[in-house]
């Protein structure tokens, strides 16, 4: 009995053997050489899902393009392999590591927010893959200790260039002398962005009057503490945060009778903003960014964007598509995608056409050298007001 | 100085309006661990579910609010009885210690099961209410603050009339002074302990929509914070007390106001458990708790 059941199941095996060998035989499938696997470390889920979703969408537009055009070097297909980090810096670690060791892919596209990519840092640098993330604007993302991290790379700029642009625009713009801070004490992103303000709104001659904080993810009712940002009477309230809390604020902010401007970051920049904080509550209110989606550079993304996905892109999409763009000229540039050739090319790269605008990566700090947008609310949308360009 | 006064006043309605939502999940808290001596963990993450009843309801349905908050809180109360016929009946007889870590375990359950079913995405609540804004003497009140402290006054004034002159009422009161003589005199404990589970779930449920609808977003881990700032309050006011879990959450919203309106915002959160552990040393038994030596 056990010899015929032995038998059966070696008859067994051997038949699977037989099938599998089948299916790898096929003819029309491509080899797995032909296929160049690209990870995407992003924010599907969570609080800041908006931003991954909307970089995900264009950077599936822009490997589809490039395989339209006969793919990278002479004729491999890009595939780009998805994994979610919910917002959340352990589980970007968690996705990096998947991407790079299971799935080992040639490059990671993201994450989205400074945090997340500081998380998958160390993954990356172990596991020797170029990483590119589309908009971590906190200036520690590509340095640690004066090193430049070698394996960090990004298509912003970086939150000191962002609160400076910010301080510049209220002092010389708006013409206002005292200005309020409401920082995310969480945040890095905030964090930094509210002290370059700081420095740059003081040496231009403006005062800080009021210097409040909040818990992002956790707090909702930020009315006690508006009260107190009231009562210092500032000119305008620069709120460096993420879409959702600076939805609530802004709300709550209107709602006690502040008319003060507010002023923010790239953070501000979603669609959920105005259906948290509704049209009226953002009027008298703006944001730098990265670009502008009514910026005539932009013109043919939004026209592809759109014709694939039936809705207008973000500035996340575009720089989503900026970072794709830039890893697959590095890879035509590198002609291979041997890590380290990958890396040597993503850090010369220079003069890229990109659809936020012209980049070049200082080799020294990875950090792209390139303009901010300021944006203004009207009626609910953030309309195009002026271009900044670095000093 | 009428600046200061001003601030003063304005921070009063600011805890009032935040302080109705603590005193409606604490109790929930109070009344459950009134009658079965459980902390119901899943306390908050049950104003969770009704604040995404009253979205469905909202939203998909276009109700307005009343008719919302009536469905949530009716939901709701269905939930907490399966809940507790489920999850929490079958320990009743075995260490408390059992029941809590299920409570825990439920809590869990609801939360994650939740982004599962209704994803991690967080929503918004459409104007349910006018933005009708009063200025009195520069003291910002909102029509929400209004029906919020409204709604829940009315809510705790039906809870008061149902525990002290219904039928149900009586027996609750009953079963919580002694389950088993209560039983004796031919209460039928089972139902009892249904309808506190029932009613405490729809109180939370209430909460819930009100939360939603006051903050304009909803997201499956809402429960957490004021669920453990309403247990809290319960704690507070002396658990098992239902003045006491009243008085305990306008408490705790007041204090947060008050820590927020000093400049210390960051502290909010750490004062309502300094509160907690305080409370805690110098009388465990809450503020309108008697001193009484457990039966051994």
């Amino acid at each position: 009995m056990r010899k015929v059941l032995s038998m059966a199941t070696v008859a067994l095996l051997s038949l699977s053997l037989v099938t599998g060998c089948g299916t790898t035989a096929a003819p029309n499938a491509p080899k797995a050489a032909d296929v160049i696997k690209v990870g995407g470390d992003l924010e599907l889920s969570g609080g800041t899902a908006a931003f991954g979703q909307a970089a995900e969408k264009a950077i599936k537009l822009a490997f589809e393009q490039q395989n339209a055009k006969g793919g990278v070097l002479s004729g491999k297909k890009l595939e780009y392999v998805s994994a979610d980090n919910k917002s959340d810096a352990g589980e970007s670690t968690v996705a990096a590591t998947k991407l790079a060791t299971q799935d080992k892919v040639v490059a990671i596209l993201g994450p989205m927010t400074s945090g997340d990519t500081l998380a998958a840092a160390q993954v990356v640098a172990d596991s020797k893959v170029p990483l590119i993330t589309p908009t971590g604007t906190s200036d520690k993302v590509t340095i640690e200790n004066g090193q430049v991290k070698p394996w960090i790379f990004r298509a912003c700029f970086i939150d000191p260039f962002q609160g400076q642009v910010a301080a510049n625009f209220t002092s010389d713009n708006l013409k206002f002398k005292k200005a309020a801070l409401f920082i995310d004490q969480k945040g890095d992103y905030s964090k930094g962005l509210a002290t370059s303000f700081e420095e740059n709104f003081k040496k231009a001659g403006g005062e800080i009057v009021a210097k409040e904080q909040y818990v992002a993810g956790s707090d909702k009712d930020f009315r006690a503490t508006l009260t107190r940002i009231k009562a210092a009477n500032p000119e305008v309230v620069f709120v460096p945060g993420y879409y959702q809390e600076v939805g609530l604020i802004l709300k709550q902010a209107r709602e006690m009778g502040m008319n003060q401007v507010f002023l923010g970051g790239d953070g501000w920049g979603s669609p959920q903003l105005v259906d948290v904080a509704g049209k009226a509550a953002l009027e008298n209110t703006y944001y730098v960014n990265h670009g502008a989606i009514d910026d005539p550079g932009m013109a043919q993304f939004f026209k592809d964007f759109k014709a694939k996905y039936q809705s207008d892109p973000d500035t996340f999409a575009a720089l989503g598509y900026d970072a794709a763009n830039m890893l697959i000229k590095a890879i035509e540039t590198a002609g291979s995608t041997d890590s380290e050739k990958l890396r040597i090319a993503l850090e010369s790269t220079k003069g890229f056409q990109g659809v936020s605008g012209v980049l070049t990566v200082d080799p020294k700090t990875h950090n792209p050298v390139k303009s901010a947008a300021i944006l203004q609310f009207k009626d609910g949308k953030a309309v195009f007001m002026t271009k900044v360009n670095p000093k | 100085m009428g600046n200061v006064t001003q601030q003063f006043l304005q921070q009063i309605v600011n805890g009032l309006s935040l302080g109705s939502i603590y005193a409606l999940i604490a109790l929930g808290y109070t009344m459950v661990y009134g009658i079965i001596k459980l902390i119901n963990f899943a306390h908050g993450d049950i104003m969770m579910v009704g604040a995404y009843v009253g979205w469905y309801a909202t939203t998909v349905l276009h109700l307005s609010f009343l008719p919302a908050l009536l469905i949530a809180m009716v939901v709701s109360a269905i939930l907490g009885v399966l809940i507790e016929r489920i999850a929490y009946k079958p320990l009743r007889n075995v260490i408390r210690i059992a029941s809590l870590i299920t409570a825990i375990g439920v809590s869990l359950f609801l939360e994650y099961g939740g982004m599962l079913l209704v994803s991690p995405q967080v929503r918004t609540y459409p104007p349910v209410f006018p933005s009708t804004i009063y200025n009195v003497g520069g003291i910002i009140i909102k029509y929400g603050d209004i029906v919020m402290v409204v709604t829940s006054i009315v809510l705790m004034i039906s809870l008061h009339v149902i525990v002290q002159y219904s039928k149900i009422g009586k027996a609750m009161r009953a079963v919580s002074f002694d389950t088993e003589a209560a039983l004796l005199m031919g209460i039928n404990v089972n139902n009892t302990i249904s309808a506190t589970f029932a009613i405490g779930s729809g109180l939370a449920a209430a909460a819930g929509v009100l939360m939603g609808v006051y903050f304009n977003t909803i997201d499956p881990l809402m429960g957490i914070i004021p669920g453990l700032k309403a247990f809290v309050a319960a704690v507070l006011g002396g658990i098992g007390i239902l003045p006491g879990a009243m008085v305990g959450g306008y408490f705790l919203g007041l204090t947060e106001a008050f820590v927020s309106g000093l400049g210390w915002s960051t502290w909010r959160d750490a004062v309502a458990f300094l509160i907690l552990i305080l409370v805690l040393i110098v009388k465990p038994s809450g503020l309108f708790g008697k001193n009484i030596r457990e039966k051994v």
